[in-house]
């Protein structure tokens, strides 16, 4: 089967890659591009540890054939910190120990970024909803509740 | 042969791609089929992404709603005037599902998945289908159903409805055991459109009671032409289980579908929430 052609931003880096026709985003991110962030876990669209931002909109790169995303900016959690300083959800996540094992994270923070990038000032029952396609086995999810709440405060103090 | 991806523009190119060869697939969000690629249960093949600007067609804003069969769930929830579906779309998936899942994939979607099509069918929706080489045809959707379950059905262009009457007059429910994000238990749609005070033109449909969405008729039948009191609510109830064929699998037994089906009728019809 001949591989095809596909070019897209990666974390703001054009990039072009030849993928097989039926290749998973994650798959190519992770074994063609050396971004190893997203994680593969279920495969069914059920754990959300793949999740990425296509155009500023969360998708699970388990899900998401490569051939669909011509022309389109993907951002994961590789992306996120701007060189040494991280992110405030990044930041927020270490302060309310909103990791342990992590192996969630990377698609965690990719759902809030999605969540607080349209709607800066989210309630709780928000937060839940945004992250509810992600599963944690580890944190019992309230250290990430709150620190994407924290993350929304610290993003509001720094814009007001 | 491992499996091809085909993009082409049209969606008659489409269907005649899909006439002619019985491996190929029509790709929505491919939260369906690309799962099943990733399960090893599609191995060969072709799927097809059709890139037609008609997909993605929405018209709402009138008393009859024409959704192409590529709009997302999250363009449904972002869409105010469908805000009598936003229940049912808000039940598929999480966020990361519904930015790609499709009107036109979740008709395909075996049992117990389906919820929004269980929507469609208590809005007596039609589909627009392009099937073989000829032109489009319009197919209620409760019958494109009976026909996926023989297979063959051709390609979905769009589905078609006439708005709901009333703010109260659309209600959906899905039970789940896992919130806010789990799969159904089972799913209850119902439009009731009154007129001085009594149903009239009423609309049932289950999702995973079957082996598609189907019409709860007894249902619709005895509230027919009456208030939606505690004795009518009380009638629907004991008519609830009739035509219903639940499976048991890894969500709930045949057995727990069949017990709790008529107690959620019951508080939707009541207005109470589940």
């Amino acid at each position: 089967m001949a591989r095809m052609p596909v070019q897209f931003r990666l974390n703001g880096s054009d990039r072009a890659v030849f993928v097989e026709p039926a290749e998973t985003l994650l798959g190519t991110i992770r074994r063609g591009l050396g971004d190893f962030a997203p994680k593969f876990g279920c495969g069914q669209g059920t754990c959300g540890v793949c999740t990425v931002l296509v155009d500023g909109e969360p998708r699970l790169g388990c899900l998401t054939l490569s051939v669909t995303c011509e022309g389109r900016s993907i951002e994961t959690a590789s992306g996120l910190a701007d060189g040494p300083t991280l992110h405030p959800l990044q930041a927020a996540f270490m302060e309310h120990f909103a990791a342990q094992c992590g192996f969630c994270t990377p698609g965690m923070l990719m759902a809030a970024k999605a969540l607080l990038d349209r709607n800066p000032n989210p309630t709780r029952v928000e937060v839940v909803e945004a992250i509810a396609g992600n599963v944690c086995r580890c944190t019992g999810y309230e250290p990430i509740i709150n620190a994407i709440l924290a993350a929304a405060q610290q993003r509001g103090v720094r814009r007001a | 042969m491992p499996v091809n991806v085909r993009i082409v523009q049209g969606l008659q190119e489409a269907a005649s791609i899909l006439a002619s060869d019985r491996g190929a697939q029509l790709l929505g969000g491919g939260t369906l089929l690309v799962r099943d690629i990733n399960e090893g249960v599609m191995t060969e093949g072709t799927l097809l992404r059709a890139v037609d600007p008609a997909l993605l067609a929405m018209n709402t804003g009138g008393a009859r709603v024409e959704l192409g069969a590529g709009v997302t769930m999250a363009m449904v929830l972002a869409s105010r005037d469908l805000s009598y579906l936003h229940a049912a779309a808000r039940g598929i998936g999480g966020p990361a599902v519904r930015t790609t899942a499709t009107i036109g994939g979740n008709l395909f979607a075996a049992t117990p998945y389906g919820d929004f099509t269980t929507a469609l069918l208590a809005l007596e929706a039609v589909v627009t289908l392009h099937a073989g080489f000829g032109g489009a045809r319009v197919m209620p959707l409760e019958e494109m159903l009976a026909n996926r379950a023989r297979g063959g059905v051709g390609l979905v262009a769009s589905v078609g409805f006439s708005r709901p009457a009333g703010a109260d007059g659309f209600r959906f429910v899905k039970v789940a055991r896992v919130r806010p994000k789990g799969i159904s238990v089972l799913s209850i749609a119902a439009h009731l459109p009154q007129n001085a005070g009594r149903i009239s033109g009423a609309r049932v449909a289950y999702g995973a009671m079957g082996p598609t969405p189907l019409r709860a008729k007894a249902v619709e039948r005895v509230l027919e032409g009456r208030s939606l009191d505690a004795a009518t609510i009380a009638a629907a109830k004991t008519a609830a289980l009739e035509g219903t064929q639940p499976a048991t699998d890894a969500i709930a037994s045949e057995w727990y579908r069949r017990e709790v089906l008529p107690v959620h009728l019951g508080r939707l019809l009541a207005g109470e929430t589940s």
